[in-house]
């Protein structure tokens, strides 16, 4: 025994301490993070191989935990809105939404249809960031580098577009109790209707770069199956159901807003595998399109302004009671459960994310597979840890 | 025979993908850049009047070196992270005649009239490190004096700078522009396109 082995901390820590060695012998047990590139941020996975074939794997969660729920006991009903923003920074407007519509459930608020309709183009378009950033640092977990730039590229258009009526490029929480902070200037539609002719435009130059690429798709087609049964097993949603075949959005099942006024469809793919959760988020972009080409043209003869008249103060007293509201994000079924009291801070606010739900199947998608498959299952998950912890 | 097509033949014809890929790679290789290089160009004025950087005062349009502000604290109260410090002015001292007065109003019985303190802060002291850029104060000022800034390029070496003194602030932009109209006048603008 050497000197080094009776430190205490050469021990691990707890989670170090409680993934012992299975069985099986000459296996090796490493850590997959904190601080790896193609965990997006903090997640840590103890993996134990045999060889290169993975035959344990645990999520360790928490680094990033910053206590939203809590936080949301602390604050008023309206200073909540910016940790919305905060949880999930690919697609925050889909929370701001989720959080805005069960507060108006529990006060019975109508949101004028002129407000509904901008909540619509602005979700959709941050939908579009959303799963740019996803395609671009994904093909990027896979060793092709250019890609993202490519992706950045219309990400930074969109961002520009985003920035006029939310002031912000990032972290939005421009959604108020009622409607909207502020209003969709001209400059900013015609934008809009700008920009979706050029990222049309894009899509194939998309596919001829990457997705028919023969090297991508060798890596991806077959790998992490993810099949209906697992998915009603942990509660996956979003791409990673629908790349299972069962057309699931909360847009067309449950539909809110004015979501059943657009003809859209809902792309699905029977492989189960990343190469299909790939190929439903391409698609996806086409139809958020379509959407958003849709709620312009219905626009001009919404009714109302960007927020309701009187709308309430951030200070607002909701009555007593409980209100859930799920939207569809950009990872999947979203939903917020707020509780009232009655008093000026909310009694409690549940969140549920759907990325938690989606980490959960990577565990026995993964068991099997190599190293070098996890980092593309992982990948295809698209995992926002901030979210998943929140 | 199937079994060679499919493990050498397949995967040969699978790698015109590859050149596909590179075609695509050599069109955009000949387009024009789609960044700027930083400290030698920068992006077009329109992107950073959108831009929403720090909250500002706005000051009044006669007098640009006093802010709207009416020192109502609607934006203290209403700011999710607490980062607005908004010092009301105190009450004048009243001078002599007026005390007299007072007196008098008091031994008759009257309402007595106190000077009143002026409606700007002392003092509008915002911490830039805990905002979270809602927008909710200025949605909340009742005279609109908030508002945000174009201040992109702002940065700061220590955390003490990041506490901005936003009536400090107010006073130089008056400073910069003595200009009170925002619009340029006529002969600046026909000046400008000579230019041009």
């Amino acid at each position: 025994m050497s000197a080094y082995q009776n430190l205490e901390q050469m021990k691990g820590d707890f989670y170090t301490q409680k993934f012992a060695a299975g069985k099986q012998d000459d296996t090796l047990i490493i850590n997959m993070g904190p601080q790896h590139p193609s965990t997006h941020g903090v997640l840590r996975i103890m993996i134990e191989v045999d060889g290169e074939y993975i035959v344990r794997a645990e999520p360790v969660l928490g680094y990033l935990h910053r206590m939203h729920e809590k936080m949301g006991e602390t604050q008023t009903w309206g200073g909540f809105i910016p940790n919305m923003g905060r949880v999930d920074y690919g697609h925050p407007m889909a929370w701001n939404w989720a959080y805005v519509g069960a507060v108006e459930k529990l006060m019975g608020i109508e949101v004028p249809e002129r407000a509904e309709y901008l909540r619509v183009i602005m979700t959709e378009l941050n939908r579009l960031t959303s799963h740019l950033l996803w395609w671009g640092a994904y093909v990027l977990d896979l060793g092709a580098f250019t890609p993202i730039l490519y992706a950045f590229d219309d990400r930074e258009m969109l961002l520009d577009i985003l920035q006029r009526p939310s002031a912000s490029r990032l972290t939005y929480s421009n959604f108020r109790v009622g409607g909207l902070q502020m209003d969709m200037d001209d400059k900013c539609i015609e934008l809009i209707k700008e920009f979706i002719p050029h990222f049309r435009k894009r899509l194939p130059m998309y596919k001829d770069l990457v997705t028919d690429n023969i090297i991508l798709r060798r890596r991806i087609e077959g790998i992490g199956i993810i099949d209906q049964d697992m998915c009603r097993r942990y509660g996956c949603t979003g791409p990673v159901l629908r790349a299972a075949g069962v057309p699931y959005d909360i847009r067309r099942t449950e539909p809110y807003s004015v979501y059943d006024r657009f003809d859209f469809e809902i792309p699905t793919e029977d492989t189960c595998c990343s190469a299909g959760r790939y190929l439903v988020r391409l698609a996806e972009m086409e139809q958020s399109m379509r959407i958003i080409e849709q709620a312009l043209e219905q626009l001009d003869s919404a009714e109302g302004g960007h927020i309701v008249d009187k709308a309430p103060k951030p200070s607002m007293k909701p009555p007593a009671g409980e209100a859930y509201f799920c939207v569809e994000g950009g990872r999947g079924k979203i939903g917020v459960h707020v509780v009232s009291d009655g008093s000026k801070v909310p009694y409690r606010i549940k969140l549920r994310a759907p990325g938690y739900s989606n980490l959960h199947a990577f565990v026995e998608a993964a068991t099997g597979t190599i190293l070098a498959d996890a980092v593309a299952i992982l990948g295809s998950l698209d995992l926002i840890i901030p979210e998943i912890d929140r | 025979m199937g079994k060679f097509k499919d493990n050498v033949i397949q995967p040969i014809l699978d790698c015109w993908s590859l050149f596909v890929g590179l075609k695509v790679t050599g069109k955009y290789f000949c387009k024009p850049l789609v960044t700027v290089h930083y400290p030698r160009q920068v992006i077009d004025n329109e992107n950073l009047t959108t831009y929403g950087g720090h909250v500002e005062l706005v000051g009044k349009p006669k007098d640009p070196a006093t802010p709207k502000c009416i020192s109502c604290m609607m934006c203290v109260t209403n700011c999710p992270s607490k980062c607005l410090t908004v010092v009301k002015q105190k009450a004048p001292k009243p001078t002599p005649e007026e005390e007299a007065a007072m007196k008098a109003a008091e031994e008759a019985g009257e309402k007595v009239k106190k000077p009143k303190a002026p409606k700007n802060p002392a003092k509008f002291i915002y911490d830039y490190t805990k905002c979270s850029l809602c927008g909710t104060c200025i949605e909340n000022c009742p005279a609109k004096s908030l508002r945000f800034s174009n201040n992109i390029y702002w940065v700061a070496t220590s955390r003490k700078e990041m506490k901005i003194d936003l009536l400090a602030r107010l006073k130089e932009q008056a400073n910069e522009m003595p200009a009170a109209a925002p619009a340029p006048k006529p002969e600046a603008t026909a000046a400008a396109e000579k230019e041009a």
